[in-house]
């Protein structure tokens, strides 16, 4: 039940019409567009990569997540799924770990070849990619209750921004926060918060996001 | 619980508040008044001058947008779990005077930095996370006015607001941490800690004047929204 779900969202998403590869395509023009606009001084874009990369690659998130419920709920599977023994809580997690799959790992193995390209030392890469690594998945998991709150609205996608953003401050400050303190040479307890905020976030996400749904479903 | 219940019903809430709303409204003004004419008597700072007395509009609007959004959040919670309509309507109500009390927070807050910072705006810790609860707001209404039937609108908005909640404390910590990440600005400086009696009681007063002020605009919102919810239900009956 749990591997068929996850595997049929997996599938959605990477097949044709899904959002897995627009997700790494809209990430990497938003890091492209950057140094067009702040300038080619390598030494200014190594300062500001790890936000400007947290920022494209949350907002790169965020693009898939409107259609983490919505699509299902709109052809009728969702209420399928909710009749499964599968409870919602669980189909939120497993939604929410297909989401994460498809978006926050492929952004975190592009990140260092964009990291690169910002000019940041070996060293805050694996920072960077590591912070990524840690801190996507409280992404997909506080994204997904915004998700689950806008099910039922049509122009959900326009308002879910301004619902997560906002609780996905700390991901953003603890993320580029390690990759500076490595820039800087300090030692790094930015990553143990990340991981902390990611943890109760992927813990408490999928109950948020299932009584979302849920309410959702019951009219 | 039943006595909580009691006053929780509409009519009985309606007829409650129309006793107590004179008074309300009357202590507001006085207290309100006393604070602002005090604050305006104090004497200059000896380093901010004038401009100190900011602080009396200041300081309580932000605990006041602080203490709405945990009375929000309470509301939200009675709610959720015992399906309350008045405690809905009473969250929901709360939101956009939240929402201004944020915002005048922010603005006097900024009118103060300009002649003490030098800058209209600096990304200080506790700015951050205000400007952070303003935008948490915003979209507690959002997606109050996007939800057409209303109580699911109520129910999902409860869900966000109670999400907010541990999210605002991580966020006001994370962000504090951020802060010190980046020293070398002139940030801010933990006034209000040793405040002097003749700032102290103008403020006091106007503290209590702006959460007064809170309760009475909180209860008139509240009255008008029951009252509008009646009217509604009356028009559909006449066109049924």
């Amino acid at each position: 039940m749990i591997g068929a779900l996850l595997l049929r969202d997996i599938r959605l998403a990477t097949r044709a019409g899904g959002s897995a590869a627009l997700a790494l395509a809209f990430f990497a023009a938003v890091a492209t567009l950057v140094p067009l606009g702040v300038g080619a001084d390598l030494k200014l874009l190594a300062r500001v990569a790890a936000g400007v990369l947290w920022v494209a690659a949350v907002l790169a998130a965020l693009l898939s997540l409107d259609r983490l419920f919505q699509s299902d709920f709109e052809d009728g599977s969702l209420d399928l799924i909710a009749l499964s023994p599968l409870s919602l809580e669980g189909t939120a997690a497993v939604k929410i770990a297909a989401h994460w799959l498809t978006t926050g790992l492929p952004l975190t193995l592009l990140s260092p070849v964009l990291g690169v390209m910002f000019g940041l030392p070996g060293p805050a890469i694996a920072t960077l990619a590591l912070s990524l690594l840690i801190g996507t998945p409280s992404v997909s998991a506080l994204g997904a209750i915004g998700a689950g709150l806008t099910v039922s609205i049509r122009r959900g996608g326009l308002i879910l921004p301004l619902l997560v953003l906002p609780l996905l401050a700390p991901a953003v400050i603890f993320g580029a926060g390690a990759v500076q303190a490595t820039l800087n040479g300090l030692s790094n307890g930015a990553l143990l918060l990340l991981a902390a905020f990611c943890v109760a976030a992927t813990a408490l996400g999928p109950f948020a996001a299932a009584a979302a749904v849920r309410l959702n479903l019951a009219g | 619980m039943a006595s909580l219940f009691a006053y929780a019903n509409p009519k009985r809430f309606l007829d409650l508040s129309a006793a107590v709303l004179p008074w309300l409204a009357g202590a507001t003004v006085l207290t309100l008044g006393a604070g602002v004419v005090l604050g305006f008597l104090a004497p200059p700072d000896y380093q901010q001058g004038d401009t100190v007395k900011i602080m009396f509009l200041h300081v309580p609007a932000a605990w006041t947008a602080m203490m709405a959004y945990g009375l929000l959040a309470l509301c939200s919670l009675l709610g959720l779990v015992w399906r309350h309509p008045l405690s809905d309507v009473a969250a929901k109500t709360a939101a956009p005077l939240g929402a201004v009390f944020t915002a005048l927070g922010l603005i006097t807050g900024s009118l103060w930095g300009k002649p003490m910072w030098g800058a209209w705006w600096v990304w200080d810790a506790r700015l951050t996370s205000f400007l952070l609860l303003l935008l948490i707001y915003l979209g507690y209404i959002a997606l109050w006015n996007a939800i057409e039937d209303e109580v699911r609108a109520a129910r999902a908005a409860a869900i966000l607001a109670l999400v907010g909640v541990p999210n605002l404390i991580i966020i006001k910590f994370s962000v504090e941490w951020w802060s010190t990440l980046h020293q070398g600005e002139s940030l801010m400086r933990s006034d209000g800690s040793h405040v002097a009696a003749v700032f102290m009681w103008p403020l006091l007063l106007s503290g209590l004047g702006y959460t007064l002020l809170f309760f009475t605009l909180w209860t008139v919102r509240i009255r008008t929204e029951i009252l509008e919810r009646r009217a509604r239900a009356l028009l559909m009956q006449g066109a049924a």
